[in-house]
């Protein structure tokens, strides 16, 4: 019998994936959305900062920044939950450059105004076939029970390269 | 018409976030405006092709709503989005500005119905559309 993988061989594995997905793309940056991991669930994390507010009387969240938010944390998770059983089975990365899926379209219920401090979002992919994903996700800032935002998007998936 | 220059720019200035994605307006009339958002680096998406991530338009989309809203003679100068829904039809061309016009087509006591394109320079076929339900603030 194989011996277990030793811990920090899968963690890392688990952390590069995640980072080839998230690193790449300046918009997640500028953002400044980072993302928790623990084993393969995934909370998008968005620190608050002044950049992201919309109406500066109230203040809230820009509906914007809630959007665009809400869509990363709906395409990682997309794309993590997509790669996450070959990359555990192969004990490697796939091959070549990642490639995101592509948002169809996007429906955002904004529940109450965004406050000014940092938010969480969750996904769960509701349907993923071979060209097309239902993605549902929520956010949150204070309370998990009572989300300020949820969406639904559909997404158009990257092809598969056959492998050689 | 400086003043009405000078208007445009304090509106986007006064909402901190449209300000960070470069936002200009550039019309707006009762229930319609219209809002650019140059080509940025810092919004790609894609690294491998330099298109826009589809969250920076959503935020285009909405503060083009939004203004369509406010500049609406029957409702009050502040506004909350209750949903948005966008379409995206194809990638916007890397390098171009987006631009989105907003038109409210119903407005009630309560909620105005919104509509939205955007484009780039080729304005004959759409980059997104959008369609959201505003809030709408008492007068008086």
């Amino acid at each position: 019998m194989k011996p277990p993988e030793p811990v920090h061989v899968i963690k890392q594995r688990r952390e590069a994936l995640l980072r080839s997905l998230v690193d790449g793309v300046p918009y997640i940056g500028f953002l400044g959305v980072q993302f928790d991991r623990r084993g393969d669930e995934l909370t998008a994390v968005l620190p608050f900062k002044d950049s992201l507010i919309g109406n500066p009387r109230l203040p809230a969240l820009h509906g914007g920044a809630t959007a665009a938010f809400l869509e990363i944390a709906a395409m990682i998770e997309l794309a993590w939950s997509t790669l996450w059983d070959g990359v555990e089975a192969d004990g490697a990365l796939p091959d070549g450059p990642l490639r995101l899926p592509k948002t169809i379209d996007f429906t955002i219920d904004y529940l109450r105004a965004g406050l000014p401090r940092d938010a969480y979002a969750r996904a769960r992919v509701n349907r993923s076939g071979r060209r097309y994903a239902s993605v549902h996700v929520e956010a949150w800032q204070d309370n998990r029970a009572r989300l300020f935002a949820q969406a639904t998007g559909h997404f158009l998936m990257p092809p598969v390269e056959p492998k050689p | 018409m400086p003043d009405v220059e000078a208007i445009a720019r304090q509106f986007i200035a006064a909402l901190p976030h449209s300000h960070a994605l470069g936002m200009r307006l550039e019309a707006i009339d009762a229930g319609t405006a219209t809002i650019s958002m140059p080509y940025d680096p810092r919004l790609i998406g894609d690294p491998a092709t330099g298109v826009i991530h589809g969250g920076a338009v959503s935020a285009l989309m909405d503060t083009a709503c939004g203004a369509a809203v406010m500049s609406h003679p029957q409702a009050g100068f502040s506004t909350a989005t209750l949903d948005l829904r966008i379409d995206y039809m194809r990638p916007a061309t890397p390098g171009q500005t987006i631009r989105t016009k907003a038109e409210c087509h119903h407005v009630t006591r309560s909620v105005a119905f919104v509509r939205a394109v955007a484009t780039d320079d080729d304005d004959s076929r759409p980059v997104a559309m959008a369609t959201g339900a505003f809030t709408v603030e008492r007068k008086g």
